[in-house]
């Protein structure tokens, strides 16, 4: 019988209720978000009563406005750091038995990332290999059980030292997470709301802040490496052209973007102190008034500077950001305190740049920026205004048509295509998915297509009635006929909504979200909420007969 | 007086003319697949790489000079086209820029959008950048990867479902007409070279979508009249399923039509492109569940005798119970 049990009623009405208030902080957008700000904060809140939910929609970019990065980490690099770190330690173990394996040097021209030493005399080449391998450490991992950190081969007259491919992928693992934890630091320094820091696939992180004016802030910020050294000056040059013997360095001296650098510093390659012992740093300004960064090092980092500049009063370091000399100053007295200041020619925004960059830490690894958009705050608007719009309008013409075709039948799917774009809503601030451009499109598609169920029953109770049962009967018999085509075409759309959200991303991914949950909510408002509708309508009027 | 798409009783012969459909869409396809071959898409900057530049004045936009600004830049390829929506208001002049990946850029540098932008300010001081996109060629690379993948996969998976509740023919003519609607309408996106990106590929998988939907409708009736008619001519069976179904087929075009005309008009010029992809996927999604599926059907033969295996393979659902 056309009968629907109290209890499946209320549970019926219950979810659309549940649904509808789900979906009722969206309408007064502006007024929750302040509330919800607010609630943040810890303040007192107001303009939204608490005893009703307060999810929200997340707004894409493309609506919202803001900055869209992709970014490719350079793990190379730290693999390249690594081994360089290598050698101070392998130096002093083959130095303490240099009788036995004679004059050694560190070969210039080793491939990327590997660590080559060249030996004078054969004889003591087997000693070396054997130390060096001593010096191996094993790597705790799940994959490489009993393997060590590095691989030593043996040449004619060079030993080569390597990182193993347990260690590269450990090295690998731990830059992408300190590369996304120094993002995140970096970012909410600069404090904006609700930035989106994501790892993607095995090298690569998104990064999506919300309200910046272009890409190229967020990249300033997030770009840098950020990597100070304290390293000895050997020799100043001034062309880049010279011939850094092996361990040492050539790198220029720091300029304003454009301008070409005059002078060159021939460096050690292995710092005296680096960025990483920092605790603090502090925007300032020198006795000249000038923008300065005030630093101060952690107790290691303090000793080890404390005694590098005891013991060469006189000699000039150099203070090396990102591969740039700022300043290469004289040291004119013993450095106890561990702390100091680093002088250049900065602006007081850069001062306070480089004093966040250095508090939050060096990235291990240098970012290489894939993909990038920026979308303008105005032209997100201008997509919401117009969406809101079309959807309004399609609503509209999709109930009126609706009921031009199906009279009072067309009014209840009516009801029901009004609740199931609540529903829509409702659900996307129940799990916070994100709305796109694209994904308006899909409400709106959703709008067109979600009838599609009540037309697919009422062209079948059309049918039935031609076969004359009665009119309840029929009602019946269309809703059991139409459901197995009803779940197959649902079905093979959620396929595709799927494959879509698997595949996609950003703006597509929001399209898949609105119409996968836009397939969910139709089809429990086509099958439930109508025939809900219509049994309380049929209980109560008991037609004779009926016309759909 | 309801309205009524379809007068109660129509009965078309649509296989009539069956060669004639099949040959008019295997003509379009070739059509299209020519069309693809000679001028190729217009492919946004997600598939190709490159820098675009939404830009916006007070003045109105003459385009050489715009060409003029950047010419002295010796960025290669430089596409601008002017922007034009009912919805701009008076002083508000918008137009797409779109610049090759330069030579040698694996990833985005910000040097170039940079001197862009300095040159275009330098013709027009009130022009603003509402948005700047920039996608390396690496990525670009992957994404038409992932796109194609996309594609194939959702149309394998839809083979699948149809083979597991129908029967291998429905699901080769299933894919056939969805085949056919993915060709038609990359060819005409390379016919008038609208720029072809991601949020296609997105419309494209949801015209796969709707028209399997479409399809299955049809399919669906085609099985239970095999079942009540087993004697009747399969042309026949065919021919009064696609008519029961006709009223319900051309309702579901008319809304869904609506939604995408009220969003193609009002949504913006941001998406108009991937609403234009929808609607033409709507309508020969329609016209090839009707023409090309069934008469697919026709041309490969189906079993007949659907009586005992179909409660068997639990082909059917139970009865509802709301």
């Amino acid at each position: 019988m056309l009968h629907i049990s109290a209890t499946k009623q209320v549970m019926i009405w219950l979810t659309v209720v549940v649904g509808l208030l789900l979906a009722l902080p969206n309408g007064f957008y502006g007024q929750v978000e302040s509330y919800n700000d607010a609630v943040e904060a810890g303040e007192e809140a107001t303009g939204w009563p608490s005893f009703l939910p307060s999810g929200l929609v997340n707004l894409g970019l493309d609506l919202r406005g803001g900055a869209h990065l992709l970014a490719e980490v350079q793990v190379e690099d730290a693999h390249e750091t690594l081994i360089e770190s290598l050698w101070p330690e392998i130096r002093q173990a083959l130095g303490a038995e240099r009788a036995t394996i004679g004059p050694f040097r560190q070969s210039a021209d080793a491939p990327p990332a590997t660590l080559r030493i060249q030996f004078q005399e054969t004889d003591g080449i087997d000693r070396a290999v054997e130390i060096i391998r001593g010096l191996a450490r094993p790597v705790q991992s799940l994959t490489g059980v009993g393997a060590s950190d590095i691989e030593v081969t043996r040449g004619s007259n060079f030993v080569t030292v390597e990182l193993s491919e347990a260690e590269k992928a450990n090295i690998n693992e731990r830059t992408m997470q300190q590369s996304l934890e120094i993002i995140r630091r970096r970012i909410d320094e600069v404090g904006t709301r609700e930035p989106t820091i994501q790892r993607q696939g095995a090298e690569r992180i998104l990064v999506q802040v919300p309200g910046v004016g272009s890409a190229q802030e967020v990249k300033d910020i997030i770009g840098t490496t950020a990597q100070l050294n304290f390293q000895p000056v050997v020799s100043i040059a001034s062309s880049p052209d010279g011939i850094a013997g092996p361990g040492n360095e050539i790198l220029p001296e720091a300029t304003p973007d454009g301008v070409e650098p005059s002078v060159y510093y021939v460096l050690e390659r292995t710092p005296v102190v680096s960025g990483e012992e920092l605790v603090d740093a502090q925007p300032s300004f020198d006795q000249n008034g000038s923008p300065a960064v005030n630093f101060r090092f952690n107790v290691s980092g303090a000793r080890k500077f404390g005694d590098y500049t005891l013991e060469n009063i006189g000699q000039p370091f150099a203070i090396v950001l990102d591969d740039e000399v700022i300043s290469a100053p004289t040291i004119q007295s013993h450095i106890a305190g561990g702390s100091g200041i680093i002088t250049g020619n900065f602006s007081v925004e850069e001062s306070t740049n480089l004093a966040v960059l250095l508090r939050a830490g060096a990235l291990p690894a240098e970012l290489e920026f894939l993909e990038e958009r920026t979308i303008g705050p105005e032209l997100g608007q201008d997509s919401i205004d117009a969406g809101q719009i079309a959807c309004i309008v399609a609503g509209i013409m999709v109930l009126i048509f609706m009921f031009l075709s199906y009279g009072l039948f067309g009014l209840f799917a009516n009801v029901a295509l009004i609740v199931n774009v609540a529903l829509i809503f409702g659900l996307l601030s129940l799990i916070g998915a994100t709305l796109t451009l694209p994904g308006i499109a899909g409400i709106v598609l959703t709008i067109g297509m979600a009838v599609d169920a009540n037309v697919i029953v009422f062209e079948r109770i059309r049918e039935e009635l031609r076969t004359a049962k009665g009119p309840a009967r029929a009602i019946e018999l269309g809703y059991e006929k139409a459901l197995s085509s009803i779940l197959d075409a649902n079905i093979t759309t959620f396929i595709t909504a799927t494959i879509l959200f698997v595949m996609g991303s950003g703006p597509v991914r929001g399209f898949a979200i609105t119409l996968g949950l836009g397939i969910i909510t139709s089809l429990f408002t086509a099958i439930f909420v109508t025939r809900a509708l219509i049994a309380i309508w049929f209980a109560r009027r008991r037609p004779k007969t009926i016309e759909v | 007086m309801r309205l009524r798409l379809v007068k109660q009783g129509t009965n078309i012969d649509f296989f009539s003319r069956a060669k004639l459909w099949l040959g008019i869409s295997g003509f379009m396809m070739v059509l299209a697949v020519v069309s693809f071959m000679v001028q190729g898409l217009n492919f946004g900057i997600d598939f190709q790489g490159g820098t675009s530049i939404r830009t916006q004045a007070e003045a109105p936009i003459v385009v050489s000079e715009y060409r003029d600004a950047i010419e002295p830049l010796e960025l290669g390829d430089v596409s601008i086209t002017e922007v034009f929506d009912p919805s701009f208001e008076e002083n508000q002049n918008v137009a797409m820029i779109r610049i090759q990946a330069q030579e040698g850029e694996e990833s985005v540098t910000n040097e170039t959008i940079g001197q862009v932008q300095t040159a275009l300010q330098a013709m027009d001081p009130t022009l603003t950048f509402t948005a700047v996109e920039s996608v390396g060629p690496k990525v670009s690379g992957e994404l038409i990867q992932t796109a194609f993948i996309a594609v194939a996969l959702a149309v394998l998976a839809i083979l699948l479902y149809i083979w597991l509740r129908f029967e291998w023919q429905f699901a080769v003519g299933a894919v056939l007409a969805l085949v056919h609607d993915v060709v038609l309408t990359v060819g005409v996106f390379s016919e008038l070279q609208i720029k072809f990106d991601l949020a296609i590929i997105a419309a494209i998988l949801t015209i796969v979508g709707y028209s399997i939907n479409d399809t299955v409708i049809v399919y669906d009736r085609v099985r239970e009249n095999l079942r009540k008619y087993k004697k009747k001519d399969l042309k026949d069976v065919l021919n009064i399923s696609i008519n029961e179904t006709l009223s319900r087929t051309l309702m579901t075009s008319v809304t869904t039509m609506l939604a995408l005309l009220s969003l193609f008009i009002l949504g913006g010029d941001v998406i108009r492109g991937f609403v234009f992809a929808m609607m033409w996927g709507v309508l020969i999604g329609t016209y090839s569940s009707i023409f090309v599926a069934t008469a697919i059907l026709l041309v490969l033969g189906v079993k007949r005798d659907w009586s005992k295996k179909a409660v068997a393979a639990g082909t059917r659902y139970g009865d509802i119970d709301a």
